[in-house]
């Protein structure tokens, strides 16, 4: 019997910290485990007793690279279990904000994080030393989000300008006017992005996926939505907890969710792709009818083709917004908290983030619950892993470990809000 | 970035990340028109959020993200610390053990029962602590997030061999400079701005928001004063303590202020 382990450091270009053990006998895999040892922060605990006003704040500091998805889902949960409705103008805003943050989180993957694996490059700015304009050009575009958010929230990392009900202050039209003009330059970017991606090279891969994701009946679902799933069943977000159930796993400080009782589907650009590509902006379908991307996407390495899409969209819908601005008579409705219990729910740029509060009758809060995208694709991300590596067991280590890394960061995993580094185990027998 | 040879005399830096969310070291890579001119300057020899590459310590500038909340980070901090010439902090998380330092005003068994079915399986520590409880801190960067020109201004200082400028005053001074109106004497709106670092260019005022102290205390804050204004202005007892208890809440002038609230609390 031969005994053989691989170690390997390193996975990088993702927030947070994983490892990967593989233990296989025979050419089987029989055992595979994405560890996920980011410290945990306890956000659900040191909510409680929190005033119902300030979830928008402390939830943002879950995740650094989409606070204003943690600020939207946690707002429009509130709200609901107060009986307010962020509408018109003042969701539009909300709507603007939450682009911005699309743009810079999906260049940040696309430019710096995504791309140097196709071309083999360790990173957006070593790639910078021989494509030096494509980085720039990265950079611009993923500006421009941030030139977006700021304008709106304050700042681009942990915007203060979001609260319940609404915004403290709302911006003039004259504060939009240079974001605006950035944005017609990073639409350009952003369609010539799409051709640019959809010429690497994918392994031919594809999954039969489960997907989920929020759908709206009047736009490619971001802000809110119904849940919609590929089974056909969706259900309304105050739902989600008869559906979505999440289990602990003793490798992983990330909980595993698990849809109507089954693990392993997945949340996502390619979810929402495939859920809602007819309501894409005519641009943005445009841009993915050119390169044949089709109405679904099934395979993950083409994931930072629907980022690319994505983006388009955007800066499309971003501009149309600014367009018909006008300033909202008042920054925010009033939100009078009582003693109920709300669920929000919105696309971050990873996919669903589900958040749930039981508040009281003084307006504190008695119960948290997110549900973040990373740990609704975990066990999804075990799945491809398993397809991928079982085949290629007899690779060398290090060209395993280098195509597992590819594979988890197609799903961009954002593991501060459940991995830096891939240590790969492969216990062979 | 850049393995190759002749990178040689570059100053070689290092981003490390512990419990936090990741957004102080992605500051980094929001200086979009800074970043390739920087990378020149600098190896980038570490920094697992944005590169594959990991070259080998020592470092001449290690910047830290995130507090020390697990068994295994009170080892890693002091590897960090052996193999950096200079280490900083970046944010109220390393410098002051960040929100999830509530934990420290609690009982972290408790609160992962509440997150986990399994609390066992989670290796956790009692409190979360800034690096500086750890290590010698050579300089600490508040905010949460940290501000981008400041940043900057800290790496530069550090490649030209001196203190960082960085103004120690409050963001009501920013407020002046900004032209903000005062949105306590104006609005009757709360604000932690005169006991609050300045850093941020007073952005809460400019949205008419009172600060609520995210980049943490500055020195010698007048709390007593600005809590008797508080109380005018109609905070509870509870609000003041949860005021006070937020991304900084174990900085000293912090934690005494939501001390006494709550002792003066008892007392009502
Ligand atoms: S200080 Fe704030 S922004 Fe920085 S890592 Fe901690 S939570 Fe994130
Ligand atoms: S005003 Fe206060 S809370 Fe707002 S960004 Fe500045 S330091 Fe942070």
């Amino acid at each position: 019997m031969t005994h053989k382990t691989i170690r390997v450091g390193g996975l990088s270009r993702v927030e947070g910290e994983g490892a990967l053990t593989v233990r296989a006998r025979d050419g089987r895999v029989t055992g595979l485990e994405l560890r996920i040892y980011e410290p945990p922060r306890f956000f659900e605990a040191l909510l409680r007793g929190r005033s119902h006003t300030e979830p928008p704040d402390i939830t943002a500091r879950i995740c650094g690279i989409c606070p204003v998805a943690y600020q939207m889902s946690a707002c429009q949960a509130i709200e609901s279990a107060c009986g307010a409705r962020v509408s018109g103008p003042l969701r539009d805003l909300r709507l603007l904000l939450y682009y911005g943050e699309w743009i810079e989180s999906h260049a940040l993957h696309v430019y710096l994080l995504h791309a140097p694996d196709f071309l083999g490059y360790e990173s957006g700015i070593a790639m910078a030393a021989d494509h030096r304009d494509l980085v720039e050009r990265g950079l611009s575009l993923k500006k421009a989000g941030n030139a977006l958010v700021a304008a709106i929230g304050g700042r681009p990392i942990h915007p203060v300008n979001v609260k319940v009900g609404g915004f403290y202050r709302v911006p003039t039209r004259r504060e939009l006017a240079p974001a605006a003009e950035r944005l017609r330059r990073a639409r350009e970017v952003a369609v010539a992005t799409v051709s640019w991606v959809a010429g690497f090279d994918f392994p031919d891969i594809e999954h039969d996926y489960r997907f989920l994701a929020l759908s709206h009946p009047g736009e490619y679902a971001i802000l809110s939505g119904s849940v919609a799933t590929s089974d056909g069943e969706g259900f309304d977000v105050h739902e989600w907890p008869a559906h979505v159930t999440e289990e602990q796993v003793p490798h992983s400080t990330a909980l595993h969710a698990r849809l109507d009782g089954a693990a392993g589907y997945l949340v996502g650009p390619m979810a929402r792709y495939s859920l809602n590509s007819a309501q894409l902006s005519a641009l943005a379908r445009q841009a993915a009818a050119e390169v044949s991307l089709g109405q679904y996407c099934r395979n993950p390495f083409r994931g930072i083709v629907v980022r690319a899409v994505e983006i388009v969209h955007a800066c499309d819908e971003a501009l149309r917004i600014i367009e018909n601005y006008t300033e909202p008579d008042t920054p925010a409705v009033p939100v009078e908290p009582r003693a109920a219990t709300g669920h929000g729910a919105s696309e971050a740029p990873r996919g669903t983030l589900y958040h749930r509060y039981r508040i009281d009758a003084d307006g504190l809060i008695a119960e948290a619950d997110i549900v973040p995208p990373t740990s609704q694709n975990q066990a999804r991300i075990e799945t491809d892993l398993l397809h991928l590596i079982e085949p290629r067991l007899h690779l060398p280590k290090e060209e395993l470990t280098a195509l597992c890394e590819r594979a988890i960061r197609n799903y961009d995993p954002c593991i501060s809000c459940s991995a830096h580094f891939l240590d790969l185990h492969v216990d062979a027998q | 970035m850049s393995t190759s040879k002749d990178t040689r005399r570059v100053p070689r830096l290092a981003v490390w990340k512990f419990a936090s969310c990741d957004g102080c070291q992605l500051t980094l890579l929001d200086c979009e028109d800074e970043l390739l001119s920087l990378a020149v300057k600098v190896e980038i020899a570490y920094f697992l959020e944005a590169s594959s590459a990991v070259g080998r310590g020592p470092y001449d500038l290690s910047l830290v993200e995130g507090s020390i909340t697990t068994p295994e980070d009170l080892e890693r901090i002091q590897h960090v610390r052996r193999v950096s010439k200079h280490l900083v902090t970046i944010g109220a998380c390393a410098t002051a053990g960040g929100i999830q330092a509530l934990r420290n005003f609690a009982d972290v068994k408790e609160f992962a029962s509440v997150v986990y079915a399994r609390p066992d399986y989670v290796a956790t520590l009692e409190h979360s602590t800034p690096i500086s409880a750890h290590v010698p801190v050579d300089f600490e960067l508040r905010g949460c997030p940290i501000d981008k020109r400041q940043l900057l201004e800290v790496i530069s200082a550090f490649l030209a061999g001196r203190r960082p400028v960085v103004p120690p005053h409050s963001v009501c001074v920013e407020c002046k400079a900004r032209g903000n109106v005062c949105v306590m004497v104006a609005h009757g709106t709360p604000c932690l701005g005169p006991v609050t670092q300045a850093g941020c260019g007073a952005l809460c005022p400019a949205f008419n928001r009172g600060c609520y102290g995210c980049f943490g205390p500055m020195e010698r804050p007048n709390v007593g004063a600005l809590n008797r204004q508080l109380r005018e202005l109609g905070m509870s007892t509870p609000e003041l303590v949860r005021v006070y208890r937020t991304f900084n809440a174990t900085e000293e002038p912090f934690r005494q202020a939501s001390e006494r609230a709550e002792e003066a609390g008892g007392r009502e």
